[in-house]
């Protein structure tokens, strides 16, 4: 076991976990932030989403020893009041079925945005294409992501 | 027109005032004659508060909470019946709160997920709930204002009486109607006055879900809890012997138990759990049939050959119009096993103390979690509570509660509360997968080209009846023949989204554009040819589907598709009636450059009214990139029983990329709603499969596609417009 200080939402936390305990563990067992999903745990679907200074990032193949010194975002801290224009565009363009990929696609569009901030549909597709969503919501999530560029 | 219906008593059995004040109706969705209504007092309400699950309540501030019986998971059936109790009672969806019930069979009849079922059967009690309460709110708004009730009106939750410009909230005399009694008879709203049934509303629970609230079963947590992993047997073989000792020396595990076939390890959180079971050292023993998938193509092979059949069917006289037809056409399709793979893997949390059960999680038959529970508890079912969460998917694989006796089995040997939590590579080897199945299609054309003779002969690993002997073209054809074999296989089956109609609507819509190909048809001319056929003179009895509503589905999807119109465009149809919804879908591929292109799959749905369009859209074009999907890529195969595919590394899921352009249109036949969870996914695959062979002049009889080599070198793209 090991002391890990970690940076997350603004906030300073230490967890003592095995050194190689992936963030998405730390995040949802130790530290109750349960808005970020396990769904394959091997960085192939992306509802583990989160953000490393401002980056995208599979949370969880990324043991959290390795993140003590960077700034993490989960959904939990994209806003304040879940006002994040992603989040506001994935409102108003109602892009959730059973909503359980929706935490890692709004984390990745986010970060996709950041980077660029008027994309073409094109580029939309293949930075949107990290993330399965089961339910089929792919035309909603292109949609909001779109709405969500305009919108800034 | 508006409708008076009968209330049927029961289904508002106790109404009162709240502590709090306000009306409290505690509607029941079974509709059983009963007497008397029965108005409660404060202390009752308080007393038996846990007895309305199902109700529909107002404060004196006028908000409203309704309760939602049945799991969501992605359906959007917790939008959508608030919806319909909101519209009848007139009420202002700003202020509707919509919670989640649990279990309670007392309360509420088929409290279930599954078949596309719950607004057909819930369409009417819904609207009968919102109007009986505002039957009685308007009675006590007009005895406070001495008038009759018939010179007021409502609207967005405020009773108004135009003569003398008064006006009153729904909560202000909640309190008051809560005294009165309910009718014995209820109008209903004309159609065309509905204010909220037909509008777009948004998922009620979007802001929870886009912020990251604990949902879902997998986020629950309970302070204590343990948690636990386990390991299974492959299909078809058991325990022999099991070194444990390297997975419990992983810091964090707890205890590793043992219960029939599976092995648990069980600590304090997951991450040492996923590592103690890789540690486990369990071998396993041959008890049964150990299959691999290179021996279920020969037993296909067999089957459909020697295998002993059971007559589903049959119409006329099949070997005379085989033997006379001037040509015949035979086709084999054959499907693979399915995972279910919502993005939520199975977990459940159970606590098994002395006397009770606490049982919460994701599942889509709360009543059967419960059953299953007390079987392995041995506590009576109704001291066994369920606490119904938010679904992350389900298609299917949650109306099994093999992972509910699991939860339930670790707790009770821990003495301690457990959530059970699946791995991706579980749940993918888990069991309980749509089946394989195998059919044999041959058709008898006369000289004209019109199809005499139809047979389908369908093998299903654990898979039933593979056939569904009374769908279309059963009816539209003088000499049937519909037979059945079932093999039993080790590998575990479940109903899968759109259960056996997802592979057969795909075979049989290919199968009859070969059929149609034959005939020299075009294949929209040649279905509606049938259709008239079967409207003129069914064959064999009353017709199962309408028929009107699939030439209509079929009409329309031609039109908005302009078929046969666009030269650059080649085109697939495929037509399909199931789970009370009939579904057209027209697939648009463009030759750019030469290479095949998939730009378009129109789609003309018939669900009757459609309740909520956003929801209805979901729904369409889920279903549409389900179907999708799965002919393309989805693929389980076995080894030794044990699945080749244990994640989605290897098991393609469709993605953002590979999805083209998805347009609907709604077809308002004037019947009331029917579901929408399954019946536009049976007919994608068809359309898709028919649309390459009109630009390829390949004939895809098998899924996945991508597996198959008339597939491969097509080069297919994928494009949206
Ligand atoms: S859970 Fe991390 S990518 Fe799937
Ligand atoms: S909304 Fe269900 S997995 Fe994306």
């Amino acid at each position: 076991m090991a002391l890990i200080n970690l940076k997350i939402n603004g906030k300073a936390h230490s967890v003592d976990v095995e050194e190689d305990t992936p963030l998405l563990w730390v995040l949802r067992d130790h530290l109750g932030l349960v808005g970020t999903k396990y769904s394959c745990g091997i960085a192939q679907c992306g509802a583990c989403t989160v953000h490393r200074n401002g980056e995208a990032m599979f949370s969880c193949i990324t043991p959290a020893a390795s993140l003590t010194e960077d700034e993490i975002t989960t959904i939990e801290g994209l806003s304040e009041d879940g006002d994040h224009p992603v989040q506001k565009a994935w409102a108003e363009v109602d892009v959730a079925q059973c909503g359980y990929c929706q935490a890692g696609q709004i984390m990745n569009a986010s970060a996709f945005l950041n980077k660029n901030s008027a994309p073409s549909m094109e580029e939309i597709d293949e930075a949107m294409n990290k993330n399965i969503c089961r339910c089929g919501t792919y035309h909603k999530i292109r949609e909001a992501v779109a709405m969500a560029a305009n919108s800034k | 027109m508006a409708t008076l219906t009968k209330t049927n008593r029961r289904d508002f059995l106790k109404i009162a005032g709240t502590t709090a004040g306000g009306l409290f109706i505690g509607f029941n969705w079974m509709s059983c004659d009963s007497p008397k209504m029965e108005v409660l007092s404060t202390e009752e309400i308080l007393g038996q508060a846990k007895n309305f699950n199902a109700f529909l309540s107002i404060s004196p501030t006028g908000d409203i909470v309704i309760y939602s019986p049945n799991p969501e998971l992605g359906q959007n059936i917790k939008t959508s019946f608030p919806m319909v109790v909101a519209e009848e009672l007139d009420a202002d969806w700003k202020k509707v709160r919509v919670l989640q019930a649990n279990l309670d069979t007392d309360k509420f009849e088929r409290q279930l997920t599954g078949g596309s079922g719950a607004m057909p059967h819930s369409w009417e009690r819904l609207r009968k709930a919102g109007a009986t309460a505002k039957h009685l709110l308007v009675a006590a708004a007009a005895k406070k204002w001495e008038v009759s009730a018939e010179e007021l009106t409502t609207s967005e939750g405020v009773i108004y009486h135009k003569s003398s410009g008064k006006k009153i909230g729904y909560g202000e005399v909640a309190n008051d109607a809560a005294l009165l009694t309910a009718p014995e008879e209820i109008t209903l709203k004309d159609k065309k006055d509905f204010k909220i049934i037909g509008t777009p509303v948004k998922n009620v629970d979007n802001g929870a879900i886009f912020t990251g609230k604990p949902l879902f079963g997998l986020d629950f947590y309970r302070e204590g809890m343990l948690h636990a992993m386990i390991q299974r047997a492959p299909f078809g073989m058991k325990i022999k012997s099991i070194d444990d000792a390297a997975a419990r020396n992983v810091a964090g595990v707890k205890d590793v138990v043992t219960f029939e076939n599976s092995v648990a390890v069980v600590g304090t959180s997951t991450w040492p759990l996923m590592k103690a079971k890789k540690l486990l050292k369990v071998e396993y023993e041959a008890d049964g049939k150990v299959e691999s998938s290179s021996d279920h193509d020969q037993i296909f092979k067999d089957l459909l050959a020697n295998g002993k059949t059971e007559v589903k069917r049959e119409d006329g006289n099949v070997k005379a119009a085989f033997k006379n037809a001037a040509q015949v056409v035979t086709a084999e399709y054959q499907c693979p096993f399915l995972s279910h793979s919502p993005m939520e893997p199975m977990n459940f949390f159970a606590h098994v103390k002395e006397n009770s059960v606490e049982l919460v999680g994701p599942t889509q038959t709360p009543e059967s979690a419960r059953k299953t529970a007390a079987e392995v508890s041995g506590i009576a079912p109704e001291n066994i509570t369920v606490e119904i969460t938010r679904l992350g998917g389900g298609f299917g694989r949650r109306l099994r509660a093999d992972y509910v006796a699991e939860a339930v089995h670790v707790s009770k040997m821990m003495n301690a509360p457990v959530k059970l939590t699946w791995s991706r590579e579980d749940d993918l080897t888990g069991g309980a997968y749509r089946p394989a199945v195998r059919y044999r299609f041959e058709a008898a054309l006369d000289a004209d080209g019109n199809m005499t003779g139809y047979k389908l002969r369908g093998v299903g690993m654990n898979a039933g009846n593979s056939t569904r002997e009374n769908n279309f073209p059963a009816g539209a054809v003088d000499n049937v023949l519909i037979e059945n074999i079932n093999y039993e296989s080790s590998i575990t089956t479940n109903a899968w989204r759109a259960p056996i109609t997802n592979f057969l609507a795909y075979a049989e819509q290919s199968f009859l554009d070969e059929v149609a190909t034959a005939a020299k048809k075009d294949p929209v001319e040649f279905r509606l040819e049938l259709y008239e056929k079967a409207k003129a003179n069914p064959v064999g009895g009353e017709l199962q589907y309408n028929v009107d509503r699939m030439i209509a589905v079929t009409k329309t999807a031609a039109e908005k598709s302009n078929w046969g119109k666009k030269s650059n465009v080649k085109q697939g149809i495929s037509v399909y009636f199931s789970h009370r919804t009939y579904v057209a879908q027209v697939a648009d591929i463009e030759m750019e450059n030469g290479t095949p292109t998939l730009k378009k799959i129109h789609v003309v749905t018939d669900c009757g009214m459609v309740v909520n369009p956003t929801g209805a859209n979901h729904q369409v074009r889920g279903g549409v990139v389900d179907g999708m999907g799965h002919a393309m890529f989805g693929n389980l195969t076995f080894e030794g029983g044990l699945p080749t595919q244990t994640n989605f590394d290897k098991y393609r899921l469709i993605r953002m990329k590979e999805v083209p352009e998805v347009d609907t249109y709604y077809l308002d036949s004037g019947y009331d709603p029917t579901g929408l969870g399954e019946p536009c996914l049976p007919p994608t695959g068809g359309a898709i499969a028919n649309a390459i062979f009109s630009a390829t002049q390949r004939r895809l009889r098998s899924q996945p596609f991508i597996d198959q080599t008339e597939f491969q070198d097509i080069n297919l793209k994928i494009k949206r417009a």
